[in-house]
């Protein structure tokens, strides 16, 4: 380009370097682990909730709904997004499962044990599940009739669905998957293979007669979850009881 | 006494492990295992998984105590709620140990025999941990063991709620390891 000097020679090795900011010395080799300030590591924190101030709503929802858009934007289709929200819950799971039960053996006094049953491992996420992440229980437990893996979990009005709203064409949609995938990380931790954990709409015109009509129209976010159970996992709790439990 | 600490994952993956020595008694901290000892140590670990497994689903514990001897090494193990496996391979005289049915070369460091040896006049006591080496299987060991298995999970823990650590992955943190390091010179 016109107007643009020739850049200059390399300079030779006797040649002394006229800048006015001199270069620095190389830095000593620092390890890549960082420590902040306060020197404090991962490993200096509580595992016990020292203090019982919740965690904010708002705060979990609108990073759930920046979690839902991510997921809409790489896919369109309404299990493609369920399936993706599941698997972002998955390691969720596997860590609570270890968590709550060092909770429950600090709080108790008692060693913890782990759930080798699968109606141990129900009422574990029933109760002790649901009450950490929500701060109450689930609302039922199923098992269902016509199949002999199935069991459901009922929850009234999922904490994760308050403020996303569907619209009508992707009404199949139900933003629990992410809390169905937390349970299912729960149960394969715990050594029960899963053939997967999915949440349903329970739609008033799905299963209501009578009176459970006006129950649908009281919780209309009603949903449930189904756990499939893997055919390994019936074996073994059968073996079991037939051993003597 | 020589310990070797693996955790091992729910894919039968190590995700970490760690040799060290006794610190009771004038032991220096450091593992005095033989040269064979270092892949018949995971060997031996590998063969006691499948014990595991059956223990697995009638004990709710997760502490199982000591489930298998192989000569002198003892393996006690320790299940989390995840079905991960902490498993410690103890070995009171690890020089004496030979792994195979022929005789091998001798023991190479004939030296040290400090370590946690019963014999020197250690009569007083030196409380739970006082005595592994001597009998390695009394509850006082396995009590021992246990709240070292606690330290260890109690860490264990903090380091998979680290939300980057994904499920199975290998153990590289140097805090943990220090960790690790200062529960076996604390109990064991």
């Amino acid at each position: 380009m016109p107007g643009m000097a020739k850049p200059p020679p390399p300079p030779a090795l006797t040649h002394q370097l006229a800048d006015p900011i001199p270069i620095p010395p190389p830095k000593p080799f620092q390890p890549r682990l960082r420590h902040p300030s306060s020197r404090k590591t991962i490993y200096d924190r509580n595992l016990s909730r020292t203090q019982t101030t919740p965690t904010s709503l708002p705060a979990f929802a609108y990073l759930f709904h920046a979690l839902i858009t991510h997921h809409h934007s790489l896919s369109g289709s309404v299990s493609d997004i369920e399936t993706r929200l599941n698997r972002a819950g998955y390691p969720l799971g596997i860590k609570l499962l270890d968590l709550l039960l060092y909770r429950q053996q600090t709080a108790s006094q008692r060693p913890a044990t782990r759930p080798t049953r699968i109606v141990e491992l129900l009422q574990f996420i029933h109760t002790t599940l649901w009450r950490a992440l929500w701060g109450r229980t689930a609302d039922a437990l199923e098992q269902s009739t016509t199949k002999r893996n199935e069991y459901m979990i009922v929850d009234n009005e999922p904490v994760v669905n308050t403020y996303i709203s569907i619209p009508r064409e992707m009404s199949q949609l139900n933003c629990a998957a992410f809390v169905a995938g937390i349970v299912e990380g729960v149960c394969d931790a715990a050594g029960f293979g899963m053939e997967g954990v999915t949440a349903h709409w329970a739609s008033a015109q799905g299963e209501a007669k009578g009176e459970g009509k006006e129950v649908e129209e009281m919780w209309p976010g009603k949903t449930i979850f189904l756990l499939r159970f893997s055919e390994e996992a019936v074996g073994r709790e059968e073996a079991i009881k037939a051993n003597g439990g | 006494m020589s310990y070797h600490l693996s955790i091992i994952g729910t894919l039968d993956n190590p995700l970490f492990e760690l040799s060290f020595g006794s610190s009771k008694q004038g032991g220096d901290g450091v593992a005095k295992f033989r040269p064979e000892a270092l892949y018949m140590n995971q060997f031996l670990v590998h063969a006691a998984l499948d014990l595991v497994e059956e223990v697995q689903w009638v004990s709710k514990d997760l502490y199982l105590k000591r489930i298998d001897s192989h000569q002198n090494n003892h393996i006690h193990c320790f299940l989390t709620g995840g079905n991960v496996k902490f498993m410690l391979l103890m070995n009171p005289d690890p020089q004496a140990t030979t792994y195979s049915a022929y005789p091998t070369t001798p023991a190479s460091r004939p030296g040290t025999q400090a370590g946690g040896r019963q014999s020197g006049g250690a009569t007083g006591t030196t409380g739970a941990g006082g005595m592994l080496a001597a009998n390695p299987t009394s509850q006082g060991t396995e009590e021992a063991v246990r709240a070292f298995m606690n330290e260890v999970y109690e860490t264990w823990l903090k380091c998979i709620m680290n939300p980057f650590y994904t499920a199975n992955q290998v153990v590289t943190s140097p805090v943990f390891r220090s960790r690790v390091l200062a529960a076996g010179r604390k109990y064991l």
